[in-house]
Order: structure tokens, then C-alpha cells, then sequence
């Protein structure tokens, strides 16, 4: 008989705090675990009680590299139940300030935590001193996607302008053409940066993914979709997703695992939305797809790098669009009166599909929360992964082998962070043992 | 230097990667030996001249991390409102947690947290703290820079008042009766939220003898509820002695 198990202790270039093992036994992979330790910091139980307004505020704070994915939907799950609609005006300054998030994330992700595994560093500041002009276009990249949000919302993490309704102040005309030319060298610069992507050489490994995306708009979703589509499956309202998905609490996890009901893993995220959505990506992220052959369905993990680098492409593309047709709304946010009941949002994370549930009292305070972020809905198909993965690193040498499994989770870009903070805490006295 | 985290949302350090144009000048000045969201590169139980802490200490294994990590380092320097207060996750604090966990899991015992969420103070001597939620990128890179050289950081306790006028800035509270916690908070992020219409909501916690008490009297008179006035204090930065005092006196 033999075993290996393979494992990190802390894994690195990730947010948060995990760690994986995955043991292979006479070939088989008898356990794989990606395990989460990171404090859990209980927000949907503080959240009750807290005013409408106070929401967006406080959920920003689940996570430092995504909280405007928490704005935003909060803001909509918040406004569907009080029956506010805001204007095409406001919705086009989500667009934007998503799309600073996007930007910065993606860069992040990409040049800073991914690239280091395909080129055999162990971080892009060391990278730099072989690879300096690479990790030179990652930063301003990633800067350019920061100066949009501080623009809009005044610093890139947590950004203080978004609410319930819009903004609380839209940005001049002015302010955004001042960052256009940014924009536009984003757009090129992007380009290069997906092209130099697929030139990286891919680890073998083809998973058989069932995606889950926002759906139901003609635009390759962000910051809005009324349905959610599950590839093979079909589609639902978002206000249905709560029960096509179940929540598991494993013992190797401080945050629950998201399944299908028949308890299928699923994959949110860069590529399940290009799956979905690939024909409705900008057109200058379309034609950048084609050039590079690369498909609706990309089945290997390590190949996200590149659809990343496309929805970068995007995301520049559609924020310069937004900023050339921009006019100042009249109204930076729309109000309405407080009153009883639940509502639903869903929007794209930059990595992936984010939840939000709200049952409002009657004086506009939150009796319930429910928080679903994509990194607890990708656990669990991260753990197949692993298994899929598990029989090839048997001929590889120890140390390899652990890093390819861990650049698999990379992969996936888990924000172990929000993935904790979703800690379903629910007091239901009859349920005590 | 060494980047450690306890409980946070990844945010502060995230700043210190946000420094995009004095990243690399900064990685040739220090040795940036332990940063696990950064590098692989890890040193976890080397000994550093500089660390920073991100995050609150809210289970039981990082009350132990931190006492190993303070042994281990010549200066520390705590990052952002959770490091120097207990963050937004002490909105928990004086609650029920046991309880809570006790009644939603099967198996309680896979979650392992403490009552309350510190600040690392309350732990261990600091050095210095470093405000806000998120830090300042500019008062980082100054705390940084005074470290290297060995002069005291630059920056000023004063109000968010302060770097409003500076701003020009109409004031959201008087001009428009708009509760504002700029009055009793700590400055640093450039008085944001008035410069976007909005009352500050106190993220870089308390400046020194934040006269809560009279800013709370002047909401009263605008005729803020009590509930109003508890979750005005109770917010981000709901640990800081001064914020925390002003809350308890309108439960």
C-alpha cells in the first residue's frame, strides 16, 4: 500500500486564512479538504436590529478586496424590499464603480497572487526583479481600477458613497473624464495582458463544471440580473435561489458549504459567467476571446487566468463606454418609505455569484440576513477538484506536487474571508439540544 | 518586517499592496519577510524588526499567535479599526455568541470563538496604531517611512472637522442638520463622507477626549431616537472606550 498526502498548512496569495490536504492512497484519492479557519466575525447576526441605512456600511466589511459585490447586493435585495426602483442614471454609476472593483480585483488576482505560480515565484515583488515591466503593468492596472472607485466612492476599499437607493453623491463629468485616458490605456493594456496570459503553460485538467451566473438581461452580468442560471439545469428567479441551493456545515469549515439541492457542487465566477454569457461580453472582450480561441466553456481551472484577463478587457471597455455617454444624474439616489418585508439581490463578485436575503421590519430595521458568498458556494467544487486532481500528482515530486494542488485552489481565487463571515446565525430556541 | 493577520476583512493589508507606485521602492528598502496574502514565501516564527497586525483578536488561537508574534518583534504596529478597537465584528460583544452557536449547530464544538472581539492593546504592548477602516494609504506609507529613519510618524490627532475645512467643505451638520460623527472622530481619511454628502460614520474610531456627550445632545435636539443614537455610536468602531461609553448611556 501506499500513501501520499499533500498539504499546506497556511495557504499564501489567497484572502484569508485556509488550508488544504489531500490524500491519495494506491492511486485513489481517499480524502481532499480545503479547510477554513479564519475567525468567523458573525455579521448576519449584528445585522439584525441595524437600520436600513446602516447595511451597506456595515457589509462593505466582510471583505476589503470585494465590498462594493457586498454594496451592491445589499442595495438591491434592501431596495426590492421597501419597492424602490432607481433610474437608469444611478444604475449606470453601479455599473461603473463595479467595474472599478472588477479591475482592481482581477489585477490583483492576476499579476500579483496567480501569475507567481505559472513563472515560479513565490510573489510578484520577487517576480519583479526578473520580471519588472510585467508587474509594473499589473500595478497600474490595479491602480487605474482603484482611482474609478475612489472617484465614485471616495477610497477603494470600502467606498462611502453607494446606498440604499444609488450614491449619496454621483461623480461630476469632470472628475471621471480626468481618469478616461486611464481607461483607455486599460483597454490596451489589458489586451496584452490576456495575450501574454495564454501564452502560460496550463497544467492538464479538464473538470466537468456545473456554472451558476446572474442572468436574465442582455449584458454580461455585474451588477444586475433578475434570474440565475445553472448549466444542465435551467433557470431561476433570484428570489428562488435559496432553495434551489442547500448550506451544509462541515466539520473542517468555519463557513458552510453551498450545493445543489441534490447536493452537486457548482462553479460561480469568470468562468461560469463566460459560459453563460460569452456573446454578451463588450465587443472589444468578444473580438480578444476569438483572437485567442478561447471558448464559452473552459474546463480547466488553471485557464481562469485568462478568462480573468478577458473580464478585465471588459471592464475597462465598458467603463470607458459608460464615462464617454456619461451625464450627471439629476438624482444621485432615489428614497422611499420604510416598511415590512423580504428581499432578494444578486450580483457578480469578481469572483463570483453573491447572494443577499433581508427581512425588513416594519420601521425599515433588519429582522433577518442571509448572506451566500461565491467562495462558500465554490468549496465544495473545489474539493472535487482536488480529487480530480489527486491521481496525477503521484508521479511528481513532493514539493511540486503540493504547489500544483494549492495554484488549483489559487485558481479559483477564494476570498476565505467573506466565505467565513457567512456564518449563518439563526436563534431558533427550539433547536437547542 | 512580518504582516499578520487575526480577524479582519483583508482590507488594511490590502492598502499596503494598494500602494501601487511605492510598492517596489518599498520591497527594495525592507525586507518584506513574512505576508501571507502576498508571497509564499512565509517565516512565521522568524523574529522582525517591524510587524504589522491586521485584525481583532476574537478566538482563542490568536490571543496565542499574538503573544508569540509580540515576543518576536521589536516594534508592532496595529493596522485599521479592528487591530486598534475590535473592529466592526465587536457589534458582537455583550451578546450572546455561546448561546447563539449553540442553538444553530449540531456540533458546536467545530467553532471555536471567543466572547468578545479585542483590540490587540488588550493583549500585548503597541507601538503604535494606525486608524481607520481601511488605513489611510498616505498615513501608512508617513508611519512607515518615520519607522525606516527612526523619527516619531507625523499624524496629527485631530477631528475629522480639521481636513473638512481644509477641504472647503460646507458642513453637512450645520448646514443641513446632518448627524455627523466628524466632530469626535480621529482624522486621517480626508474627511470623506462630507465630501460626498454624507455624515462621517466614524470609522477611524475616537480622537483623544471626543466630546461624544455634547455631539450626542445636538443629535437629540435634531430629534434622533435613542435606538438612533446607540447604532450612531455603535457602529465600525463600536469597541473604542469613548464610542462604547456613548452608546451604553442611551440603551
Amino acid at each position: 500500500m501506499s500513501e501520499r498526502t499533500f498539504s499546506v498548512d497556511l495557504m499564501t496569495r489567497v484572502e484569508g486564512e485556509g488550508r488544504f490536504s489531500l490524500t491519495v492512497r494506491d492511486g485513489k484519492v481517499i480524502d481532499a479538504s480545503l479547510a477554513i479557519f479564519e475567525a468567523p466575525r458573525f455579521f448576519e447576526a449584528f445585522l439584525q436590529g441595524r437600520s436600513t441605512h446602516d447595511v451597506c456600511d456595515i457589509v462593505a466589511r466582510i471583505c476589503g478586496i470585494c465590498p462594493i459585490a457586498y454594496q451592491m447586493s445589499a442595495a438591491r435585495a434592501l431596495e426590492s424590499a421597501l419597492g424602490l426602483r432607481t433610474t437608469p442614471e444611478i444604475e449606470q454609476v453601479r455599473r461603473l464603480i463595479y467595474c472599478g472593483e472588477w479591475i482592481e480585483s482581477h489585477a490583483l488576482h492576476v499579476f500579483m497572487l496567480h501569475a507567481p505560480d505559472f513563472l515560479g515565484y513565490e510573489s510578484a515583488i520577487e517576480m519583479a526583479r526578473d520580471h519588472k515591466p510585467l508587474v509594473e503593468r499589473g500595478l497600474r492596472l490595479k491602480k487605474w481600477g482603484n482611482r474609478l472607485i475612489e472617484v465614485i466612492g471616495g477610497r477603494p476599499s470600502h467606498p462611502v458613497s453607494p446606498r440604499v437607493g444609488g450614491f449619496s453623491r454621483a461623480p461630476s463629468k469632470a472628475a471621471l473624464l480626468a481618469i478616461r485616458d486611464d481607461l483607455a490605456r486599460g483597454v490596451e493594456e489589458s489586451i496584452e495582458t490576456a495575450r501574454w496570459a495564454a501564452t502560460l503553460p496550463m497544467p492538464d485538467l479538464s473538470c466537468d463544471y456545473v456554472f451558476a451566473a446572474i442572468t436574465g438581461t442582455s449584458d454580461y452580468p455585474l451588477e444586475f440580473g433578475t434570474h440565475i442560471a445553472v448549466s444542465g439545469r435551467g433557470e431561476w428567479p433570484v428570489e428562488q435561489w435559496g432553495d434551489v441551493m442547500v448550506e451544509r456545515h462541515v466539520r473542517h469549515s468555519n463557513a458552510l458549504q453551498a450545493t445543489l439541492a441534490d447536493g452537486t457542487p457548482y462553479l460561480c465566477g469568470p468562468q461560469a459567467r463566460l459560459h453563460h454569457h460569452r456573446d454578451k461580453l463588450n465587443p472589444v472582450a468578444r473580438q480578444l476571446a476569438d483572437e485567442l480561441s478561447l471558448p464559452a466553456t473552459v474546463d480547466n481551472p488553471y485557464r481562469s487566468i485568462v478568462v480573468r484577463a478577458v473580464e478585465l478587457t471588459h471592464a475597462f471597455a465598458e467603463a470607458l463606454a459608460i464615462v464617454d455617454r456619461y451625464e450627471r444624474p439629476e438624482q444621485a439616489y432615489v428614497e422611499g418609505a420604510m416598511r415590512a418585508g423580504v428581499g432578494y439581490g444578486a450580483t457578480e463578485a469578481p469572483r463570483g455569484l453573491l447572494w443577499h436575503r433581508y427581512e425588513l421590519s416594519a420601521d425599515g430595521t433588519v429582522a433577518k440576513a442571509t448572506i451566500v458568498p461565491p467562495t462558500s458556494q465554490n468549496q465544495a467544487r473545489i474539493e472535487a477538484d482536488l480529487v480530480a486532481l489527486g491521481p496525477s500528482l503521484i508521479a511528481m515530486e513532493h514539493k511540486a506536487a503540493t504547489v500544483r494542488a494549492e495554484q488549483l485552489i489559487r485558481s479559483y481565487d477564494p476570498c476565505i474571508s467573506c466565505a467565513t463571515h457567512f456564518l449563518e446565525l439563526e436563534i431558533n430556541r427550539e433547536d437547542v439540544p | 518586517m512580518g504582516v499578520f493577520k487575526l480577524a479582519s476583512c483583508d482590507g488594511c493589508q490590502l492598502t499596503l499592496l494598494g500602494c501601487e507606485d511605492e510598492l517596489l521602492a518599498l520591497a527594495e528598502r525592507v525586507e518584506i519577510a513574512h505576508f501571507p496574502e502576498a508571497s509564499s514565501r512565509l517565516d512565521p516564527h522568524g523574529t522582525f524588526d517591524l510587524v504589522l497586525v491586521e485584525g481583532s483578536v476574537s478566538a482563542p488561537f490568536q490571543r496565542d499567535e499574538l503573544l508569540s508574534i509580540r515576543a518576536r518583534a521589536k516594534k508592532l504596529v496595529t493596522i485599521g479599526a479592528c487591530a486598534t478597537s475590535g473592529g466592526v465584528q465587536a457589534l458582537r460583544n455583550g451578546r450572546d455568541v455561546k448561546g447563539f452557536i449553540a442553538s444553530v449547530y449540531a456540533t458546536p464544538e467545530y467553532i471555536s470563538t471567543l466572547d468578545d472581539s479585542t483590540p490587540v492593546s488588550a493583549h500585548v504592548p503597541v507601538d503604535y496604531e494606525l486608524r481607520g477602516c481601511p488605513i489611510d494609504k498616505r498615513q501608512l506609507i508617513e508611519v512607515l517611512t518615520a519607522l525606516l529613519v527612526g523619527r516619531r510618524p507625523n499624524i496629527r490627532d485631530e477631528s475629522v472637522c480639521m481636513e473638512c475645512k481644509r477641504q472647503g467643505n460646507m458642513c453637512v451638520l450645520v448646514t443641513r442638520d446632518e448627524p455627523c460623527l466628524g466632530p469626535v472622530t480621529h482624522a486621517g481619511c480626508g474627511a470623506l463622507c462630507p465630501s460626498f454628502d454624507r455624515g462621517c460614520y466614524g470609522c477611524f474610531g475616537p480622537k483623544e477626549q471626543a466630546k461624544t456627550s455634547a455631539l450626542a445632545a445636538r443629535f437629540q435636539r435634531d430629534g434622533m431616537v435613542p435606538v438612533e443614537l446607540v447604532r450612531r455610536f455603535r457602529g465600525i468602531t463600536a469597541g473604542a472606550e469613548a464610542f462604547k461609553k456613548e452608546g451604553e448611556r442611551h440603551e
